[in-house]
């Protein structure tokens, strides 16, 4: 499926756009399967490039959140508290997170949409 | 630092058959498991779990491992190395049981068949096929009986649910409606003669398991047309996944969680299994004194109260903060729509109705102590 071209992308299956919202990708819900819990930072709280900031949880396992770029939440979708099935249904509409970011070049280090969409096909492959 | 061992994996003769449907493959204690069917065949780990409770899911459990005990005294045997009482079986009936150590600990769970007038079959977990047959061969030398591994010998596919006995007796001619709960049958299926069905299951729903040639082509031919049939009555194919939440809503053991080689049978809550006015079988003298002693540990049931997912592992701790447990198996419960989990604590924390914390990653929630099973099926009217 084509991915939407207005947002980068991390290996670890998140997406950003370039507003700061943050969410997980369509392969990433794919192969979490059913989402039953979604664990989010409060609004301020300080979010690091790389580091976890959150965990979504299917029925099996618990995956970590990881942070694209570093900056500060500034809002938090508390619909995924009461449904995190959304997540499923529609991944890349979603968000979980907005973040003024912190140091906006960092976003150049992330994957675009084509680039992200190699690098699945080519994990799929595995 | 520690040498890993390169393991291969096993497979059962459907593996090709899951990876073709598109399963989400797993390594479940050394075999090539599926997890769960995908989304776009109206499965996944939910929608397989349901289908199981209000219709028919088919699940492959050919990993799981069958011992066949035969000879004169074949009974004797028996009675030697399980906790319940086999004299008690009719030929076709069938129990819940376990081995144990010396210690009155487990040496594995098991589902005891009695097959013929001397001829009995035990249904082992996967993951100790090879010690728990070591083990049965070992301890009934002195019987005479000869102790065969015919694990390899069969498919096993699970057909579970209340719609499971008319999808089954779609292919099979043995007349299903005369086989009560825990008994099992032989007849024609799919062209297979004298193929072994058991009303038996690890769901908490009615459900039957049938043993099949493990042949691969037979094999696919059979699941294939389970499938088929059982179309008009919901069936999907179900993996490991929705097999453990299904199990847990029933409150039923999984070797290395809730019952392993430092759990007894008192701690475990399964004294109903346990018949210790047999004379002896291994196991008993240390039971006896367990029993005098009283547990220091029990098994409860939990329902978290906060938000949040108690998992296999994580620790209880008591108001204090102190640890003083932990959960052996937990997880959401798609049926009760709650987040549910199975615990070892100590006995002051065991009353229905006791708030104990789980630590979920370096947080204290809150849970509460609850009666189970969590899931009983609904009688038949």
């Amino acid at each position: 499926m084509p991915y939407p071209i207005d947002r980068k992308y991390t290996k670890e299956h998140e997406w950003i756009s370039a507003d700061g919202t943050i969410g997980i990708t369509n392969y990433a819900q794919d192969s979490l399967g059913d989402i039953v819990f979604v664990e989010l930072p409060k609004a301020g709280t300080e979010i690091t490039t790389g580091k976890p900031f959150g965990t979504v949880e299917s029925v099996k396992a618990v995956s970590d959140l990881n942070a694209p770029v570093s900056g500060t939440v500034i809002a938090v979708n508390e619909d995924l508290a009461t449904s995190p099935e959304k997540v499923n249904k529609d991944a890349h509409g979603a968000w979980m997170v907005k973040i003024k970011v912190k140091d906006p070049a960092e976003m150049n280090a992330l994957l675009s949409a084509a680039d992200y969409e190699k690098f699945v096909s080519e994990e799929a492959a595995n | 630092m520690s040498v890993v061992e390169a393991t291969i994996v096993r497979k059962t003769a459907l593996n090709s058959v899951h990876r073709q449907m598109g399963a989400k493959m797993v390594d479940f204690n050394g075999w090539d498991m599926p997890v769960e069917y995908p989304a776009s065949i109206g499965c996944g780990i939910v929608a397989e779990h349901m289908a199981v409770r209000t219709g028919v899911g088919i699940f492959d459990v050919s990993h799981m491992g069958d011992i066949r005990l035969a000879g004169r005294e074949a009974l004797a045997a028996v009675q030697h190395i399980s906790m319940n009482d086999a004299s008690r079986l009719a030929i076709g009936q069938a129990q819940y049981s376990a081995l144990l150590y010396p210690q009155g600990t487990f040496v594995d769970d098991v589902i005891v068949h009695r097959l013929g007038e001397d001829e009995y079959l035990l249904v082992i977990n996967a993951g100790t096929r090879e010690k728990d047959f070591n083990w049965v061969r070992d301890s009934t030398r002195q019987f005479d009986c000869a102790a065969e591994n015919l694990s390899d010998d069969f498919t096993q596919i699970a057909i579970q649910g209340p719609k499971g006995v008319n999808v089954l007796q779609k292919i099979t001619d043995a007349n299903l409606s005369a086989v009560k709960f825990y008994w099992a049958t032989r007849g024609t299926l799919c062209g297979l003669h004298n193929v072994l069905m058991g009303r038996t299951g690890y769901t908490a729903e009615d459900g039957f398991e049938i043993y099949i040639p493990s042949d691969a082509e037979i094999s696919a031919r059979v699941w294939y047309e389970i499938l088929e049939v059982g179309k008009e009555f919901g069936a999907v194919p179900c993996g490991l996944g929705a097999r453990n939440t299904l199990r847990l809503e029933g409150k039923l053991p999984l070797y290395g969680h809730e019952i392993s080689d430092t759990v007894n049978v008192w701690e475990a809550g399964l004294d109903r299994f346990c018949k210790m006015e047999k004379p002896d079988f291994i196991g008993r003298a240390a039971l006896e004194k367990a029993k005098a002693e009283g547990v220091k540990k029990t098994l409860v049931g939990l329902e978290m109260v906060d938000r949040g997912i108690a998992r296999d592992g994580y620790k209880i701790l008591d108001e204090a903060g102190r640890e003083t447990g932990y959960v052996t198996s937990g997880s959401p419960a798609p049926f009760l729509k709650k987040n549910i989990a199975l615990a070892y604590v100590p006995p002051a924390q065991s009353a229905i109705g006791t708030t104990v914390t789980v630590e979920i990653r370096g947080q204290g929630v809150r849970a509460q102590v609850v009666p189970t099973p969590f899931y009983k099926r609904p009688k038949k009217s």
